[in-house]
This record gives C-alpha cells, structure tokens and sequence, in this order.
C-alpha cells in the first residue's frame, strides 16, 4: 500500500483502532484534515478552542482505558493544546497528541505560526517526537500510542511538519505492530521476595490501612483490590484520584484522605502500623506536613513508576510493578498460605475507626432557604442511581462533589487533581459522552470555572451531547475566597467574580436549555427533570451558599491528625 | 553530599540530550559538568555526567534518568574503581622569565605546550578534575588569559562496562 504522510497519520490511527478524535484545524495540518475528510471509520469531534480538545480527549481516556488523541496545528494551536497535555501528564493519562509544524526547511526561522513545540511540550508530556522524514512517521506513530498507553501511561507529542504529510509524496505502507525499543521496557511483574516481606508485614501488623491512588484506576486493578481489602478485612482511603476504585458504599471505605479528607481516613493514617500504597505517588495535598506523615507506619509501596518511590516519603518496602500483577500475586501467596491476620489487633483497630467515624465529619447545616453545595451533590446521587459519569471542574465543588458523590465505581469520577486545571470538567465530559453515548454524564462545575471553557457548549451542540452541567453558582471563587478568610482575615482580594452572565440566557443562545433552581425544596425536581430530557444539554444554574466551606481540612503546615471540623460536626477542632 | 559521575547511554537522536538537561533544571538538580559524544555505535550516544548531591537526590536523579525515553542505559561510575579524565586547553601571558616558568610548570603536569606566539602559550593538559584545577592555582591568576574544559569522562577500571 502506497500513502502520503497526510494518509499515513490517518491509517495508523486505524491502525490503532481509534475511533474518535478532538482536533481543530490549521495551515499546517491541513494535510491531515484532507486525507480526513475521506474517510468515514475515525469520528472528528471539532472543538471551539484547542484547551477544549485537550481535555475532551482525555475525559475520553480517563472514562475507558483507551487513549485520547487530538489534533491541532502548530503555533497558537499547539500552545493552546498545552494546558491539557499538561492535566493528562500529571494524572498519567494516555494521549497522543498532533501537532503540526511549519515546513522543515522553515524550522527556526520564526516562520508564521512557529514555536519550538517539542520544546515546550517536553517537560509536561510523557515524551516528544519531532518526525524528520515521511519514512519514520508510521514507527513513530506506533511508538507514540506505545508510550503512552504502557508503563506509567501519559501524553505524548507528535509534532509533524507540514512537508512530511505532503500530499503528493506517496510511499510503501506498513503498520510496525511488534514494535520494540531497546530504551523502554517498562516492568510489569513485580519482584517476588518484595511482595513476600510485604505479605509478612501485612500479617504481623495491628493496624494496618490500604491507600489506594489512580494508579489503582489507571490499571484496572479495582477488582483486584477489592479482593485484597476483603481478604484481610482491613481498612481502605483513597486519594482524589482513585474514588470509586474501591465502592464508597463499602463498609471497609473511609472515604478520601488528605487536605479534605474525611476525619476517619486520616485519622487512621495517622494511627497506622502499616500502610500500603497502592498506585499512589504521596502527594503533597494527599500527606499534609512530611514531617508529621504516618508517624508510626512502616509503608510498602506498590507503583509502576520507579522514580514514585521514595520521592517524597521514605518507604520500607518498594514493589515496582503493574499494580495488578503485583496485586494479583499478593492475592495468590495470601491465599495460598494460612497464614491469619491478628484478629484481635484488627477487632480494636476497627472499634478506634469506627469512633472516628462517629464523628460524621462530613456533617453540615441544612438550610430550607439556601441550596448548600453538599445537599446539592447529595441529591445529584440521588437523582442520578449513583450511575454517573461525573466531571469536575476546580474549586469547592470538586471537593464537595469528591465527598459527597459516593462513587462506586472505576472511572466515573473524572478530575483535573494533579495540575488543578479549571475549565476542565465540561470538554471532559464532553469526551466521556462521546466514549459513552448512552450513559448519563454530568459535570459540576463553578461559575469561575465554567467560563473558562464555556465556548465548548457550541460543541455540544453540534455534536448532539447531552451532557448535564451542575453549575454551584456562589458568586465566588469558594476555594479562594475559603483560604482567603481563613488565613487572610477575611481580604476576600479578587475572589468575588463580579459581572456574572445569565447563564441560563448564555445557554439558550448555543442552543440549549437553561434552568435557574434556587430554593433546596425546587432541586430535586429540577435535577429530575434534567436527566430526564435525555437528547438535550441541561445547564442547570443552581444558587447556592456563598458562604459555604469545605471541612474536614487539614491546618496548613500539619500533620493528618490535627483537622479544622465542620461547625455542624459533634466536635470541635481536633488537637 | 557525595561527587557522582553517571555514565550513560542514549538514543543518538534530535532532543535526547535536551531531553536529560532540561530534566536537570525541571527538578533543580545540580549539574556540575556533561560531556556528550556518539559512540562507535551510531544510533547511540554517550554521556557522562558529573553531580554532587545526598544520597536521596541521587537516586532520584538516577530514577528519572532512566524514566527518559531516550535513555538506554546507565550506572554510576563513582560508585566503583573508575577512571576519570578531563581535558584542559589553557592559554597563558608567557613573556620574559615567565617563559621559562611556566613551560617548567607545564612540564611537571605534564602538560603539552601546543601553541606558542611572542607572549603567550596554549597548554594542553588531560587528568583528574583535581589536577586541572591545581594546575590552574599554581599559575599565577593574572597571567591566565582563558580556560577551556571538556568536562569528565569515565570508564570503569577492569572487565565491568557499560555497553548494550
Ligand atoms: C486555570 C486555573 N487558574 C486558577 C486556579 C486557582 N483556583 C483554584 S480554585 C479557584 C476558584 C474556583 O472558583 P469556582 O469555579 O467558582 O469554584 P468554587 O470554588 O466556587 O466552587 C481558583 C481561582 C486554578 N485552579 N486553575
Ligand atoms: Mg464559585
């Protein structure tokens, strides 16, 4: 088969089986878009802004396993595309991103719509590809989704002059499958004898707590892990990044840990013997001052990513491999032992979690005048069966939506939590609508937030996604303006995002339906009724509590035992 | 804090090597010299890095290294008996009784002198990092008139080697 560079770009994305991708056309890519437009088997979603295409891929990732992949042209379309490659990045999303670039023989000369586009793409991707030749632009398709779908999955830029996709250039075709590179080969079994000590460990520990992370997500691995956490009858967190890994509605689940986790979840990470972390990279919102973190644990770490380990925290016992596999074989030497864990020791550890939880940390003031944020994503589970695709944008909704929304399962929580990318969550789900036609997806949002992406509701619309944005409109930037009264006595400095729209009008205008609900009693009504018009984009802008703030949280400069506690729960600071 | 000289491999391709400097500042690692040739191999490149840092530090710097993409292989040469060389070309004032001194210096370091014109001498000088610098100190600071060094390379000593 003999293709152009334009076609070749087009058949190894065949070839890799994708079906749709999110792109936005330019001088430089116009090759590509040619060989496009004839064909029928890969689906071209176009965005309204290259940031939108970034993330829509990667809600697409995020929702099935699969790889995200854009296309956009150099320049302004590759600096766009950078704040998204940068949220897949530091989430370990596998995307594959298309660049254009001017011609090669016009490389360096700040050509029109030149930049260094490997070179600013390098340090947030998972690597970068600047294709030198027509002949090499098939490997070096293959080895982009290769990278980044294997190891520690995340983005990877192929950036393609012009003159390579040139048209009238034909050459012989032949997708490379087996691909190897003698400089990747990333792990997958992890060393046995590790897991072994890490099982003897687990058996002689008193209170030991499993912290699961995206990893957990990432690698599919939550079956595996629910049969851990049941097999040993032990305690489970999660970060941000893996809810729903492990069912919220378990009676093992503390819920989220860290800044805004829940009091029981730190609690027990504090009080811990053993801790293990599972796909989890110690982040600093996840571990509170270092100094103070896990005092009395020993920790085993399991992550596919050598550089994880012993990054931030020290750890006893390293286990470099696929989360699952190394799950998988933990499982296996557990069960094929009989060796029992020290029930005694579990029984008291579970009577000291179950007094943390009595707590009820998450408890807040119900209102019959003012929507609170929290009743509002309790009602969103409500309506919804607990079966939803849920996107976040970045704030106090994401936290609210992260502790209320009990997830039970992989997937269905959608978040930008390493970068904390406002303007996120609606092209997100816009990819996770076109993964999942059928499914309902929703994306709670902020009134600062959604204006950052909001032209993708034209997207929308042209695409026919049904998506249901749950806007809690506070008039502020919650998050900023929380921190702002708790540690800048109150100068609320440019929180206040004043000269709003009407967003339920904006939404009109591209075309879909608006809602307005201010009173609690009108919510779950109004909710129903959204989900209910099943072909239709819902914006409901829903008025809530400008006064609100996220509690349980950890003190600035603390470790995970000294929390600042909701009003509304039993006890006051705990110190 | 410990000297490091890492040794590696890499892909002898179009951003490997801004692939490993840029990791360097990304993550504030200190960079003490790099030194960057192909090897007798084409498709590879070979580097040879030098850093002081803690222990902690420099397994990160390993860890991430070997996370590159581009990179093959490495070890670190400090870790066992290596040798280690730099090359220095050093110009000097040479003029009147200085003359004399300073090709007797050169001498004793065995250094070579490759350039010579009325009041000047370049010097051409391989050792350790330590015996370029003594040599640099015993010449006195106003007649050195510009120094080039090619930063270390390493090998380790015996049948050990960092090949593919
Ligand atoms: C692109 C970007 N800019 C700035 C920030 C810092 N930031 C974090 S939360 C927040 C306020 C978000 O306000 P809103 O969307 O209304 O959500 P709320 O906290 O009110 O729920 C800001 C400005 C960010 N995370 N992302
Ligand atoms: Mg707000």
């Amino acid at each position: 088969m003999e293709l152009s560079g334009a076609e070749i770009v087009v058949q190894a994305l065949k070839d890799e089986g994708v079906e749709t991708i999110f792109g936005y056309p330019g001088g430089s890519v116009l090759h590509i878009y040619d060989a496009l437009f004839q064909q029928d088997d890969i689906h071209h979603v176009l965005v309204r802004h290259e940031q939108g295409a970034t993330h829509a891929a990667d809600g697409y990732a995020r929702s099935t396993g699969k790889p995200g992949v854009v296309l956009v042209t150099s320049g302004p379309g590759a600096t766009n595309a950078i704040t998204g490659i940068a949220t897949a990045h530091l989430d370990s999303i596998p995307m594959v991103v298309l660049t254009g670039q001017v011609p090669s023989a016009l490389i360096g000369t700040d050509a029109f719509q030149e930049v260094d586009t490997t070179g600013i793409s390098r340090p947030c991707s998972k690597h970068t590809f600047l294709v030198k030749r027509v002949e090499d632009l098939a490997e070096t398709m293959r080895k982009a989704f290769y990278i980044a779908t294997t190891g520690r999955p995340g983005p990877v830029v192929v950036d393609i002059p012009k003159d390579i996709t040139d048209p009238s250039v034909k050459i012989p075709y032949e997708y490379p499958r087996n691909l190897k590179m003698r400089s990747y080969s990333p792990v997958k079994k992890g060393h046995l004898g590790q897991i072994k000590k890490a099982v003897d460990l687990i058996y002689n520990a008193k209170r030991p707590i499993i912290y699961s992370g995206g990893g957990v997500v990432i690698d599919n691995s939550s079956g595996s892990l629910i049969d851990l956490a049941r097999e040993l009858g032990i305690p489970v967190t999660s970060t941000l990044m893996g809810l729903g890994a492990y069912p919220a509605s378990d009676s093992q689940f503390l819920g989220m840990l860290g800044m805004h986790g829940n009091y029981e979840a730190n609690m027990a990470m504090h009080e811990a013997d053993v801790l293990i972390a599972i796909g989890a990279r110690f982040d600093d919102r996840v571990t509170g001052h270092i100094a103070h973190f896990c005092p009395q644990a020993k920790i085993i770490h399991i992550d596919i990513d050598p550089s994880s380990i012993s990054k931030n925290v020290r750890v006893d016992i390293p286990i470099v491999g696929s989360v699952k596999d190394v799950l998988n074989d933990m499982l296996r030497i557990i069960r094929e032992g009989d060796r029992k864990i020290d029930n005694d020791g579990l029984t008291s550890w579970w009577e000291r979690i179950e007094a943390w939880r009595g707590l009820g940390c998450l408890r807040y003031e119900q209102s019959d005048e003012v929507i609170k944020p929290q009743f509002a994503i309790e009602t969103l589970h409500k309506v919804t069966g607990g079966d939803l695709y849920l996107t976040s944008d970045v704030g106090q909704h994401q936290m609210f939506a992260a502790q209320f929304y009990k997830f039970d399962k992989p997937r269905r929580w959608i978040n930008s939590g390493g970068l904390g990318t406002m303007g996120f969550g609606l092209p997100a789900a816009m990819g996770v609508q076109m993964a999942h036609p059928d499914k309902q997806v929703a994306c709670v949002t902020g009134e600062a937030s959604i204006l950052m992406c909001i032209q993708e509701l034209a997207t929308c619309k042209q695409h026919g996604l049904p998506i249901k944005i749950m806007l809690m409109n506070n008039g502020y930037m919650g998050m900023v303006r929380q921190w702002q009264e708790m540690f800048y006595e109150g100068r609320y400095s440019h929180s206040y995002v004043d000269a709003l729209p009407d967003f339920v009008e904006l939404t009109k205008s591209f075309g879909h339906v608006g809602m307005r609900v201010t009173k609690p009693s009108d919510l779950e009504a109004a909710m129903q009724e959204a989900f209910d018009r099943k072909d239709e984009l819902v914006f409901l802008d829903i008025l809530i509590d400008p006064t609100e703030n996220v509690y349980p949280m950890i003190e600035a400069g603390k470790g995970h035992h000294v929390m600042a506690m909701s009003p509304a729960s039993k006890q006051g600071d705990q110190r | 804090m410990k000297r490091h000289i890492i040794s590696l491999l890499m892909e002898n391709e179009a951003g490997a090597l801004s692939n490993v400097s840029a990791l360097f500042s990304a993550r504030g690692f200190n960079i003490e010299s790099l030194c960057v040739a192909p090897t007798d191999d084409p498709s590879l490149s070979r580097m040879t890095l030098v850093t002081t840092c803690s222990e902690s530090v420099f397994e990160q710097i390993t860890k991430q290294l070997n996370k590159l993409i581009d990179v093959v292989k490495l070890m670190d040469l400090s870790e066992g008996v290596h040798i280690e060389r730099e090359m220095m070309l050093i110009k000097v004032r040479a003029e009147k009784e200085m003359r004399e001194e300073i090709k007797r210096l050169a001498e004793i370091f065995r250094g070579k002198i490759i350039d010579v014109s009325d009041n000047s001498y370049v010097i051409e000088m391989t050792g350790d990092s330590d015996k370029l610098d003594a040599f640099v100190h015993v010449i006195p600071e106003d007649h050195v008139i510009e120094v080039v060094r090619t930063g270390v390379s390493g090998i380790a000593r015996g049948v050990k080697s960092l090949t593919l």
